[in-house]
């Protein structure tokens, strides 16, 4: 077994094992499995991450069985990146949620909510890890909508876990969505099979879908992708599904889950149909503006916490489809319709735009976290009860403050050097609209990371009640934020690794 | 039209009639059938998808992709169906009535589990 072969191996079926084993149901169980999960996905990425840089993409046939009966499992920078940032957002989250759900042994009471939601955040976690980690390393359309379709059920049933009417209602609307989807991704596939004869991600690259049919499986599959991305205007699940979820759940599904559905969005366009239309690349864009402007303004609009927080991740994942038509060749236009054989993508675009992904990742669930501290240490969700809780958990505090940092753009954030490389390349492209879209994005963003700083200050306000909440939690938070504000300083290293393949890594 | 076309088309009209159902009928149960439905047209398509390109050659790739879809939708539709279970005990109604965008922040509001 080659190296590659033994990080891919351990990446997506290091956390699958490890669902079983938490499925024991026994404190040491869950930790057993949250531990084996998390240390299988860290050493899977690093180790893939050093593979890559060396050789550049690599394969594993499954068992030794190729394409098109067998499975393959691929990797280049994009994905090595993708799975990295997952590695460290879960390890982390992982760590939290053993604090976070109380005292373990009363795993025993599965009856009680709060019981039921310690005794299955951990395995279905774990699914949700190996789900999204086939995503980012898979070779074939179906293997993409097999593991799309995991990530899928076990996100619904993580929002769930919080037992209120109004989560109930939100996992069950969000598993819809997220099924209809999948349905639509599916029968994308299809279309794609009937024209093409083929699944696998390369070869359709190679065969260069164009016509009527590949447009027509385009369109459904984006659709579907848009859906779970809660790409403006298919958000309106995305806020209650995030804020009503259990505080580790919600940092798990604003920072890793999403970016799954990006991950196909982004590969589908670019590397398989080699940048589709113009006309599309500019629409997916103007979602993106739209997604920010609405998002932002929302956020504003909130009365409480985590729906903040979630308002901010529509903003945000705005940001990700401005990458869409600042990554054409000279900005839209020069070029015309561009084939796969157009070499000349925009580094600038790319790098940036993903390393935005990868910083809001990092911060989002960061800020999901901290806020999950103050609405644990308050037992309250509403701003005006997390008035003062600046001086009880200064950690917390600090965490969500760097997050916000990282997401508004300021330095050293990486989200800084993100919006700074987008903004070169529309500044450089002529494309002014999207300058003033990113800046004004960054301005709302420091207006409602600083409504909630403000609550959070509020000494005069402070309520009495307040429960202590573990060191651990207020670590994993912490870090992560930290990671998120200082990652720009290390930007050069992400940059390496996301050319290793590039935009178009078939081409 | 040959008959296989027949087969392709009569699995678009299902998807996209399931597609209406899920999209116009509040019921939950409705949806989830619809979504079910929905996989059951793609499946038709698949299966109808070789054999226009060949007809004398058997592929046996989207025999497997619509075995491993069938699974899948069961696995779906049985979480689907538990859930709406779970709104139904939670909320008292088959319907998505409570607004989760209500702005007004729950005063039991989901928070913290323990």
């Amino acid at each position: 077994m080659t190296g590659a072969e033994l990080w891919t191996t351990a990446a997506v079926f290091g956390p699958l094992l490890a669902a079983l084993v938490a499925l024991g149901g026994r404190p040491w169980t869950l930790k057993a499995g949250l531990a084996l999960g998390s240390g299988t996905a860290l050493a899977g990425s690093l180790g893939l991450w050093v593979e890559v840089t060396r050789q550049g993409p690599v394969r594993h046939l499954l068992g030794g069985w190729g394409a098109p009966l067998g499975i393959e499992l691929w990797a280049d920078g994009f994905s090595v990146a993708m799975l990295t940032v997952t590695a460290v957002v879960g390890a982390a989250v992982s760590l939290y949620s053993l604090s976070y759900f109380g005292d373990l042994s009363e795993l025993d009471a599965g009856a009680s909510p709060a019981g039921r939601a310690a005794r299955y955040f951990a395995p279905l976690w774990l699914l949700l890890w190996a789900a999204l980690n086939g995503i980012y390393l898979s070779a074939d359309l179906f293997n993409l909508y097999v593991s799309l379709e995991i990530l899928g059920l076990a996100a619904a049933a993580l929002v769930t876990l919080a037992v209120t009417p109004k989560a109930t209602v939100a996992g069950m609307r969000y598993l819809i969505v997220s099924l209809v989807g999948s349905m639509l991704f599916l029968l994308g596939v299809a279309l794609l099979y009937t024209e093409f004869g083929t699944l696998s991600l390369e070869e359709l690259a190679a065969a260069a879908p164009a016509g009527p049919m590949a447009a027509a499986s385009l369109a459904l599959m984006t659709v579907g992708m848009a859906a779970k991305t809660a790409l403006f205007p298919l958000h309106a699940w995305l806020p209650p599904a995030h804020a009503g979820a259990p505080a580790p759940a919600s940092a798990l599904l604003s920072a890793v889950v999403v970016k799954g559905s990006f991950f196909i969005l982004v590969r589908l366009w670019f590397a398989v149909y080699g940048g589709a239309s113009d006309g599309g690349l500019l629409l997916m864009g103007g979602l993106g503006a739209a997604a920010i402007l609405w998002g932002s303004v929302l956020a504003l609009r909130q009365r409480s916490l985590k729906r903040v927080i979630a308002y901010s991740t529509v903003a945000q994942l705005g940001y990700l489809f401005i990458m869409f038509p600042l990554l054409a060749p000279e900005g839209l236009g020069a070029g015309g319709a561009s084939g796969p054989a157009s070499p000349e993508w925009s580094d600038d675009a790319w790098t940036g735009g993903i390393l935005l992904a990868l910083s809001h990742a990092l911060a989002k669930a960061a800020m999901f976290m901290a806020a999950g501290n103050m609405t644990y240490a308050v037992a309250r969700d509403a701003l005006r009860d997390i008035s003062g809780v600046a001086h009880r958990l200064p950690m917390s505090f600090l965490a969500f403050g760097l997050g916000g940092l990282s997401l508004a753009g300021l330095p050293p954030s990486a989200g800084f050097v993100g919006k700074w490389l987008l903004l070169r390349e529309a500044i450089s492209a002529g494309g002014w609209f999207w300058v003033a879209i990113i800046t004004i994005g960054g301005l709302l963003t420091i207006a409602y990371v600083l409504m909630v700083l403000r609550h959070a200050l509020d000494l005069k306000a402070s309520s009495g009640d307040f429960r202590p909440v573990p060191k651990r939690m207020e670590w994993a938070a912490l870090l992560l934020a930290l990671a998120a504000a200082t990652l720009g300083v290390r930007a050069t290293e992400t940059f390496q690794i996301l050319l290793q393949g590039g935009v178009t890594p078939w081409s | 039209m040959t008959p296989l076309d027949l087969y392709a088309w009569a699995g678009v009209a299902v998807f996209l009639l399931a597609l209406h159902a899920v999209v116009t009928r509040a019921h939950l149960i409705w949806k989830v059938l619809g979504i079910n439905l929905m996989g059951t047209g793609v499946f038709l398509i698949l299966l109808a998808a070789p054999a226009r390109r060949d007809p004398l050659v058997a592929d046996p790739l989207p025999q497997g992709m619509v075995l491993t879809g069938i699974v899948v939708a069961v696995a779906a539709t049985a979480l689907a169906l538990g859930m709406a279970l779970r709104v139904m005990s939670r909320t008292g109604s088959p319907f998505l009535t409570v607004d989760p965008e209500s702005a007004d922040p729950d005063p039991d509001a989901p928070e913290p589990p323990s």
